[in-house]
C-alpha cells in the first residue's frame, strides 16, 4: 500500500511547460510503489512544497562521513521532520565523475542500480563544482551506498576546508583547439593530493580546474583557485585556401567588421586576395577568430599551459579572478607534468602554512601583495601578471639596482639557453 | 562467539579514468582533432586529422534526475547512439553517434521523450544553477525550480542559434554565491540584517570564528539576557549573510529580507575582451515561487534587448561595454539608483574619471 502523497500544488506547476520537470522525476520516486526510497521521497516533495508555501529552507548541516575519510558528505536533516519523518536525514555524497564527464550507459546504469538500492534515487548530473551528487541516503545507507559505489571505481569529492573536485573541460577528447592533456593533468594533480580531499585539513577550500584553451570552458580563471588554461607560443595555423573559401561564404565585410576588428590587439589583416596576415608577436591567444574560423584556422604547434591563482566568489573580500602566475609552462613529457605536480605542492603546501582560517588564496596573495607570494612559491617576475605597472608612488626602492640586476641576469640567461638549444639542433 | 566486524577501508583511487567509459571515436582520435562545424542548433559535427568524424547531439536535462530518466536517457544511447554520452558543465547531455545518419531519429527520439535539442553556438544555454530549498542549508530561494521556470520561457533561445553570441545564465541562492559569473545573473540578494535568536548563539555558534567572518567588522560580542551572544550593527551591516552560515540563530532570511537581484556582463571566457565580473542592474525584486515572473520579465527584457541591439559576437557585456550604460538603461527600462554606485574596495576603477559622456 503506498504512501499517501501530499498535496503539492505549487511544485505541481513546475511539472507544467516544455522544459524537462525535476519535480515529475521525484513524483515517479515517491511512487514508485514497493521501492525502499518511495516513502522518503514522498516526505521530501512534502518538505519542499513546505518551502515553496513559507519561502524557507530547511535542512541543517551535521556530521557524516565514511569510515576511513573526513569529507564528501554533505550532511542534511531535517528541521521539520515532525511533518515529513522520512526525510528526517537526507544526505549527500559527493562523487568524483570520469574526468571530462565521459559515461558509458553501462556505467550510468550501475549508478542508478546502487543508488536504487541506497539511496532516493535522486542523481544530479553535475554540482557546480563539478561533483556527482547522489542526494538523499539515510545516515545508516551512506557507507553502504560509498561502498558499492567505490567497489564500482568511484572515490568521493571534496568537501569543506579541503581540496575540492575538480573540472576539465571536453579537450582533447574532442576539441581542436585543446591545447594540452586535460585528463592526463587532471587525474595527475587532484590524484596526487587525495589527502587533501578526503581528510580536510586547510585553512579553506582550494579548488583546481582544467581547461585546454582560453574559451575557459570549465570557468577556470574565476571559479578556482588554480587554474590550468591551454595556449601555444609559436605562431597559429592559418589554412589560407580556408580563409579564402569562408570570405567568399560570408563576404568581405562581414570578415572585416565581425573577425579582422574583433582582434582585441589588432593583429589580423585580410589582404587584396582574401587571404589573412597574422601577427602572432602581438595576437594575445584570445581565441575569437579560431572561434568563429573553425575549419582556416588552429592554435600553433608550441603548445602548453598558463598558471592563474586566486579565482574565487564573493566571500570575503569580493570576487577575484585568479592573477597569471606562470605565462607559459610545456606540458607533454612525464618531466613537465612532474613540474606541474611539484609547483602545485608548492602552492598548496604555502596554502596550508599562510593563509588564514577561511581564507581562499587569492585572498592571502591580497593581503600580503603579489611579490611576497612570488617569492614564496620560487617564482620570478614577470611583466605578464599585470595589466601594467603600478600607479601608485607609495615604495620603497633601495633596493632597486640588485632587483634591475637580477631581471638582467635573468634576461642573458635566457638569451645564452636559446642560443645552445639552436647550437644543439645544427 | 561474536567477531568484531571490521569496517570496510576506502580505494583511494581518486578521479575516474574516463576511458574506459569515453566512446571509441574520442578515444582513437584523442588529442588528434582537425577542424568542426555545427549543422544546426544542438548539433557538432567534429573531423580528426586522419578523417574520421563524429556528431554529437545535445540536449538539455533537468540536472536534478530520477533513476527513471537517467536510464531512459541511457536506452536512447543504447538504441539511437552508440552507448556513450557525457555531460557538459551545464547539465546538458550529449550522444556521440559515428554517422550523420543517425543524428535525425536521435533528435526525434529525444524530443518525443521532452529533452531539448539545442545549447550549442550562439543559443541559450541551460541555467548554471545551485541546489536551494531542496539540499542546502543556507538558500534564500530554490534553484532547479527558478532554473525550470526560466528555461521553460527560454526553451526557444536553447534550441535556435539566433542571439549574437553565446548567453551563460547563472542563479545562485544566498549572496556566497555557488553560482558563477553570467552574461545574466539572477541572485539572491539580502536586504536585511540578520534576526538574532539570542537563546542559541552560546550554545549553536563559535563566536569569535563569526565576528571574523564579517567583511565590513559589524559584528561585536554582547550579553543580552544574562547570556553570552553577538550583536549587529545595523548601521554598518551589508546584509550579505556571511554570519549566517557558520551560525544559524542569526537568520538572514525572511519574507522582507529575501530578494532577488540581476547582475549582466560577467564572462569567463578569454575571446576578444578579457573574463569579467557580472554587474548589478535590478535588485529587490521578489522571491516569487513557483515561477518567480518578476525576475523572468526583467530577464527577457535584458535578453531581447541584447539579441536587438547587439552585434554578432559581442557577448552581452562586451555589447554594453559599447553602446555606454545609459543607453542600456535607457533600452531596458531599469532604474538607475545609487545602489549601482560601488563603494567596496577598488570602487574608483569602476567611476567614469573622462569627459566620455553618451548623450
Amino acid at each position: 500500500m503506498a504512501k499517501k502523497q501530499h498535496k503539492t500544488d505549487l511544485l505541481d506547476q513546475l511539472e507544467d511547460g516544455p522544459w524537462p520537470s525535476f519535480v515529475t522525476g521525484l513524483k515517479r520516486l515517491a511512487t514508485d510503489e514497493g521501492k525502499p526510497y518511495a516513502g522518503m521521497m514522498t516526505d521530501l516533495l512534502g518538505q519542499l512544497e513546505h518551502s515553496y508555501e513559507t519561502r524557507t529552507g530547511y535542512w541543517k548541516g551535521g556530521t557524516v562521513s565514511v569510515y576511513g575519510y573526513g569529507g564528501g558528505i554533505i550532511p542534511r536533516f531535517s528541521e521539520v521532520a515532525d511533518k515529513f519523518p522520512e526525510s528526517k536525514e537526507f544526505h549527500t555524497l559527493r562523487v568524483q565523475p570520469p574526468a571530462g564527464m565521459h559515461y558509458s550507459t553501462d556505467l550510468l546504469r550501475q549508478m542508478c542500480d546502487i543508488w536504487e538500492r541506497h539511496g532516493s534515487g535522486l542523481i544530479a548530473l553535475h554540482g557546480q563544482s563539478g561533483d556527482i551528487m547522489f542526494q538523499g541516503a539515510t545516515t545508516e545507507n551512506v557507507q553502504k551506498a560509498f561502498d558499492e559505489l567505490n567497489e564500482v571505481g568511484f572515490d568521493l569529492g571534496g568537501a569543506g576546508p579541503a581540496l575540492r573536485t575538480s573540472m576539465s573541460c571536453v579537450g582533447h577528447a574532442r576539441c581542436e583547439q585543446s591545447c594540452y592533456d586535460e585528463v592526463r593533468a587532471h587525474r595527475t594533480i587532484i590524484n596526487n593530493f587525495l589527502d587533501e580531499m578526503h581528510r580536510p585539513a586547510l585553512p579553506y577550500k582550494f579548488k583546481f580546474k582544467f581547461s585546454g584553451c582560453p574559451n575557459d570552458c570549465v570557468n577556470a580563471i574565476h571559479r578556482s583557485d588554480f587554474a590550468v588554461i591551454g595556449t601555444w607560443r609559436d605562431d597559429m595555423q592559418v589554412d589560407q585556401e580556408e580563409v579564402k573559401n569562408y570570405v567568399a561564404k560570408v563576404g568581405r565585410k562581414y570578415m572585416i567588421d565581425h573577425v579582422i576588428a574583433n582582434c582585441p590587439t589588432r593583429s589580423l589583416s585580410l589582404n587584396d586576395d582574401d587571404t589573412m596576415d597574422v601577427d602572432n608577436k602581438n595576437c594575445v591567444r584570445c581565441m575569437h577568430c579560431i572561434n568563429v574560423m573553425t575549419k582556416a584556422l588552429s592554435p600553433g604547434k608550441d603548445r602548453g599551459v598558463t598558471i592563474l591563482i586566486g579565482g574565487k566568489r564573493s566571500l570575503k573580500i569580493g570576487d577575484l579572478m585568479g592573477t597569471v602566475i606562470v605565462p607559459f609552462m610545456r606540458l607533454e613529457t612525464d618531466e613537465d607534468f612532474e613540474k606541474l605536480t611539484e609547483f602545485a605542492e608548492t602552492v598548496i603546501d604555502f596554502f596550508a602554512e599562510n593563509a588564514l582560517e577561511h581564507e581562499r588564496v587569492g585572498e592571502t596573495i591580497d593581503r600580503i601583495g603579489l611579490s611576497n607570494f612570488l617569492e614564496a612559491v620560487g617564482v620570478e617576475v614577470d611583466p605578464n601578471m599585470v595589466n601594467h605597472p603600478r600607479t601608485s608612488s607609495y615604495l620603497r626602492t633601495d633596493d632597486w639596482d640588485e632587483e634591475a640586476q637580477k631581471w638582467f641576469r635573468r634576461k642573458a640567461e635566457k638569451r645564452a639557453a636559446k642560443q645552445a638549444a639552436s647550437q644543439a639542433a645544427e | 562467539m561474536s567477531e568484531a566486524v571490521q569496517p570496510r577501508r576506502p580505494n583511494e583511487t581518486g578521479v575516474m579514468d574516463p576511458f574506459p567509459h569515453m566512446h571509441p571515436l574520442l578515444k582513437k582520435n584523442y588529442g588528434d582533432w582537425k577542424w568542426h562545424d555545427r549543422l544546426r542548433p544542438g548539433v557538432l559535427h567534429h573531423v580528426a586529422h586522419g578523417g574520421d568524424e563524429v556528431w554529437t547531439v545535445r540536449a538539455g536535462t533537468q540536472r536534478q534526475m530520477d533513476v527513471h530518466t537517467i536510464r531512459l536517457l541511457c536506452d536512447i544511447a543504447d538504441e539511437y547512439a552508440e552507448r556513450h554520452v557525457r555531460f557538459t558543465s551545464r547539465s546538458n547531455i550529449e550522444f556521440m553517434v559515428s554517422s550523420e545518419a543517425q543524428v535525425a531519429p536521435l533528435i526525434e527520439k529525444l524530443e518525443a521523450e521532452g529533452f531539448p535539442v539545442g545549447g550549442t553556438g550562439n543559443s541559450v544555454s541551460m541555467i548554471s544553477h545551485t541546489q536551494g530549498w531542496l539540499h542546502c542549508d543556507i538558500p534564500g530561494t530554490d534553484g532547479s525550480g527558478a532554473a525550470k521556470a526560466l528555461m521553460d520561457q527560454l526553451y526557444y533561445e536553447f534550441t535556435h542559434e539566433e542571439m549574437p553570441n553565446r548567453v551563460r545564465i547563472t542563479t545562485s541562492c544566498c549572496q556566497i554565491n555557488c553560482g558563477g559569473q553570467g552574461d545574466i545573473a539572477i541572485n539572491v540578494q539580502y536586504a536585511k540584517p540578520p534576526k538574532i535568536n539570542h537563546d542559541l548563539i552560546a550554545n549553536v555558534c563559535e563566536r569569535p570564528a563569526v565576528i571574523a567572518r564579517c567583511p565590513v567588522a559589524a559584528i561585536r560580542p554582547a550579553m543580552v539576557n544574562g547570556k553570552p551572544s553577538l550583536e549587529v550593527d545595523e548601521k554598518k551591516c551589508i546584509c550579505c549573510g556571511a554570519c549566517y552560515p557558520p551560525c544559524p540563530p542569526m537568520q538572514i532570511n525572511g519574507p522582507d529580507s529575501t530578494k532577488l537581484a540581476i547582475w549582466v556582463g560577467g564572462k569567463h571566457s578569454n575571446a576578444r575582451s578579457k573574463p569579467t565580473f557580472h554587474k548589478l542592474v535590478m535588485a529587490g525584486l521578489p522571491n516569487n515561487p513557483p515561477r518567480w515572473p518578476e525576475v523572468a520579465e526583467v530577464v527577457k527584457t535584458i535578453l531581447y534587448a541584447y539579441k536587438e541591439n547587439a552585434r554578432d559576437w559581442e557577448r552581452m557585456g562586451e555589447w554594453i561595454e559599447r553602446i555606454g550604460w545609459p543607453r542600456f538603461f535607457e533600452l531596458t527600462d531599469l532604474p538607475f539608483t545609487k545602489h549601482h554606485l560601488d563603494d567596496w574596495h577598488g570602487a574608483r576603477a569602476s567611476l567614469n574619471a573622462s569627459a566620455h559622456i553618451h548623450f
